[in-house]
């Protein structure tokens, strides 16, 4: 019998190793799946790459883990904001690399590596300080800057439910970055907040096919924070 | 001099806006234009973190942290509304689908050049977003803008100083003194406020500007 069922988060992310490429999904908060990383930060392990929209707000989560030093580098498209103080002071201190990715070429090239593309044109950026020093090309008429795949050891996801062979379904904003990141780590941990029979899920609404995910760990929702823009 | 105040801005963009359009409005400024969509049409309003169909704030106690808008705003979703993974939410974008993207700025080229993402400023953290996919995603990107800055500097420039968002992008800005046409021929003046010439307005902006033959008052 095939079950992704884990029974913690610490177990769940037990084989996650310093040095690892990591995408943790949200956008601001909504999202963010705060008890996986809160067990990634007890694991102590550190030199990682983080993917993510943001670069931490508050306290918690992405914030926690740059506050903790467990981060080498972050890929995201927006670290700047009121509450983003712990990567503030990182990156001040020289302490943390950024690379800086328009949102939608974050998607298109987290989607790219999940699709199994080798690259992709985008006009996104074009002209622009951020693809400086990249290949272009004229196609039809319009200006596109080669961008390649972002691909990750791990992903790290929130969902809404999920069933023992990985089946997903989101909730509202929070799927963001999810069904994408998914598709794009060699192993996708997602945390749910229920666990449900297999077929309890509408086939015809599974967002993420269990394909996708390799761990479901379920954890009590805990959405209702509120949160600085 | 007349000047409009930031709300009459947003009215006047919002009268822009045609039923059935799909559109995005950036953070900041242009999320006011929200408040003045005309209640007889319907106007599907996007967030570029993964709603369509994007209704007005909660009442205060009815927040859901997991239903807000691209300012991590809390929002709520019409009848009809969507929900949506980030790379279909900038396919809406890049792919051609939105028809309208109602931007801050900087500053704007006479030829439609936009610069709203980083000041340039070496000690800067730099955060770009969605702008720069916002820019040149939409069928129409206008900008809505004061026309200067606190220093009496004009923000539609001949040439962008500030680091680009995107080349060319934008069509038409709205701003408290004028909205102007912009583009490959240069910038066209449309409309002009009460009490303001078109002499003055060139010499406010140091700019060489056509003036529209239907030019009307603001």
């Amino acid at each position: 019998m095939i079950d992704k069922e884990v029974a913690s988060a610490a177990v769940a992310v037990a084989d996650i190793h310093s040095g690892a490429s990591v995408m943790i999904g949200g956008f601001g908060t909504a999202g963010m799946p705060d008890q996986l990383i809160d067990a990634l930060i007890a694991r102590g392990v550190g030199d990682l790459t983080i993917i993510n929209n943001n670069a931490g707000n508050g306290e918690a989560g992405v914030a926690a883990l740059i506050k903790a030093g467990r981060v080498r580098k972050i890929i995201c498209s927006f670290p700047r904001q009121s509450d983003s103080h712990h990567f503030d002071a990182a990156y001040r201190a020289g302490q943390i690399e950024l690379e800086l990715v328009p949102q939608g070429n974050l998607a298109a090239r987290i989607q790219a590596a999940g699709a199994g593309l080798g690259a992709i044109f985008t006009p996104t950026g074009y002209g622009t300080l951020l693809a400086e020093g990249k290949e272009t090309r004229e196609i039809d008429g319009k200006h596109y800057v080669l961008e390649h795949p972002i691909k990750a050891d791990f992903a790290l996801i929130k969902a809404h439910k999920g069933d023992r062979w990985g089946n997903l379904i989101y909730r509202e904003t929070a799927r963001n970055f999810g069904p994408i990141m998914a598709m794009a780590a060699t192993t996708t941990i997602a945390q749910v907040s229920e666990i449900v029979e297999l077929g309890a899920i509408d086939p015809e609404i599974v967002v993420s096919p269990g394909i996708f995910v390799q761990r479901v760990v379920q954890i009590a929702s805990t959405t209702n924070h509120a949160l600085a823009a | 001099m007349y000047r409009l105040t930031r709300d009459q801005m947003a009215a006047r963009v919002a009268r822009d806006i045609p039923e059935g359009a799909y559109v995005n409005l950036g953070i900041g400024l242009p999320t006011k234009v929200a408040n003045y969509l005309p209640q007889e049409r319907e106007i599907f309003l996007q967030s570029e973190n993964g709603l369509l169909g994007m209704g007005p704030a909660p009442t205060p106690g009815e927040e859901d942290w997991e239903l807000i808008n691209a300012g991590k705003q809390p929002v709520t979703l019409l009848a009809g509304g969507s929900f949506f993974h980030h790379a279909d939410s900038f396919a809406m974008m890049r792919g051609g689908h939105l028809d309208i993207c109602v931007l801050g700025a900087f500053q704007v080229s006479v030829r439609g050049d936009l610069a709203n993402w980083h000041t340039g400023e070496p000690d800067a953290i730099p955060a770009v977003g969605g702008a720069m996919d916002l820019a040149i995603g939409a069928k129409q990107t206008f900008v809505m803008m004061e026309l200067l800055t606190k220093q009496g500097e004009s923000k539609l420039v001949e040439t962008c100083t500030y680091p680009l968002t995107g080349l060319g992008c934008v069509s038409r800005i709205y701003t408290d003194l004028a909205v102007f046409d912009v583009g490959p021929d240069g910038a066209r003046v449309i409309e002009i406020v009460d009490g303001l010439s078109i002499e003055a307005l060139r010499k406010l902006t140091g700019l060489k500007l056509a003036a529209s033959d239907e030019m009307q008052p603001a």
